[in-house]
């Protein structure tokens, strides 16, 4: 048997500990908590081993990967192993030192995220008071240090009519990089789905909106769609076990965030593995790798190399077995329910359960 | 801006070329993405310092190539001027 590639990127939750409590957050819902967490030698073993296997690109995250101490030492670490290091914070904890800190350390990026353009908006979803001041003195203290930044929108229905807004504000804090990303439904945002998901309007709307800004240029925009209107699959992380590698606070190894939904299934942790030991030969990270796993009519299909059978959490979320087709795809035999929950939503829940532990 | 033989380059923030010996490749490192570099364009690279002029790399690329100067600069301008322009490198 050959070995598959080695992950591109690494995606390390540092912690679920954030002070914003987003009700779209990817988070599972199940949140570790902090004795759970891996220590600092766990963290530098998991980024000595993910340099040696080719890993390229190592995303610091969360939760608020800033709540953890030990970040700076993490970061220069993986600096000197010639790792890129980009930050996705929510800049709520960022201040002038801390940032001196990271840039000391060979920080390459920072991802700043925002809730919204308007404080009422941005603070209803994140449940901070406060929070859009500080996010706004993050990004000019980030703008100031020369640090490329991404400014990360997260936008659903209560906001997406504001997109506009989001290019301008982008604009006038200097950021090179605009994600504009309709909510994910899966654990947090799965469970407000009735509250977030936007109309067939609302998306078309946003998606012109993108369009305008990139005829503009000089800003480089990033635009996640939500699936639940399209009739193809997205290409998951761009195939299971194939490009990405997720690691919990706890140490499991994932081959996305929302993965620890499947059942019946042993997640291997770095506390009790190698790394490489758990890309190549764990069952969780076999079982839905290449095209063979996939039902009959994907592996006829000719895009089964370009989608890989789109999401398998999806699958399992909305069908019940992961195994299934992702229930996007129009060849999908539970297709209809997905148009159904898509179509349904002109009378919105204006309820949100906010992530909490 | 365009780039000519006294242009001197440097590396964006954020961007940066590196080998990779796992995959035996070189790539550029950017945010969020790297992006794989073939041919002569790593030599290239590899030269610009921020220090040395466009002409002085292709200058030390004729020598180590023993191509035609024009071959050379014609591919040197080529390359950096795209990757200025996408701001990858900054004058």
């Amino acid at each position: 048997m050959t070995l598959p590639q080695p992950p591109m990127s690494l995606l390390a939750e540092l912690t679920h500990r954030c002070p914003l409590a987003c009700p779209y957050c990817s988070n599972p819902l199940d949140l570790e908590r902090k004795a759970a967490e891996l220590d600092t030698a766990g963290w530098r073993r998991v980024l000595e081993q993910a340099a040696e296997m080719g890993v390229l690109q190592v995303h610091f995250s969360g939760g608020e990967p800033m709540a953890r101490s030990d970040l700076v030492e993490l970061v220069t670490l993986a600096r000197k192993l010639n790792l890129y290091t980009n930050l996705i914070t929510s800049g709520v904890l960022l201040d002038a030192s801390k940032l001196e800190a990271l840039d000391k350390a060979g920080l390459d990026h920072i991802q700043l995220s925002f809730q919204d353009v308007t404080t009422e908006g941005a603070e209803r979803i994140g449940g901070l008071k406060g929070a859009q001041e500080r996010k706004l003195k993050a990004a000019r203290l980030i703008q100031e240090s020369g640090i490329p930044m991404t400014l990360n929108f997260v936008v659903h229905r209560e906001n997406v009519a504001r997109i506009p807004q989001m290019f301008e504000l982008a604009r006038e804090l200097k950021a090179g990089r605009v994600e504009i990303a309709h909510t994910q439904y899966y654990g947090w945002g799965l469970k407000n789905r009735d509250a977030l998901l936007p109309s067939r309007e609302q998306l078309e709307e946003s998606t012109r909106s993108v369009e305008a800004e990139r005829a503009k240029g000089g800003l480089a925009i990033d635009y996640v769609t939500p699936d639940y209107h399209a009739d193809r699959p997205k290409p998951c992380m761009g195939g299971w076990g194939q490009r990405f590698v997720n690691i919990s606070p706890s140490g499991r190894v994932l081959p996305c965030h929302a993965a620890e939904i499947i059942p019946n299934v042993t997640f291997p942790n770095v506390r009790d593995e190698s790394l490489a030991d758990i890309w190549n030969n764990s069952h969780l990270f076999n079982m839905f790798r290449g095209t063979e796993w996939m039902p009959e009519a994907c592996r006829a299909c000719d895009r089964r190399e370009i989608d890989w059978g789109g999401c398998r959490c999806q699958a399992l979320a909305l069908t019940g077995d992961a195994a299934n087709m992702d229930p996007v795809c129009s060849q999908s035999p539970f297709h209809e329910q997905i148009v159904k929950i898509a179509d349904n939503n002109g009378v919105p829940k204006d309820t949100l359960f906010y992530r909490r532990f | 801006m365009s780039v000519t033989e006294d242009t001197v380059l440097s590396f964006a923030r954020g961007h940066r070329l590196q080998q990779d010996r796992v995959r035996d490749l070189w790539l550029v490192q950017a945010p969020e993405k790297a992006f794989i570099i073939e041919g002569a364009a790593p030599h290239i690279l590899g030269l610009v310092d921020g220090e040395r002029t466009v002409g002085t790399i292709i200058e030390v690329l004729t020598e180590q190539f023993s191509a035609p100067r024009e071959v050379i600069s014609t591919d040197v301008l080529a390359l950096l001027s795209d990757l200025t322009e996408k701001g990858v490198l900054r004058a």
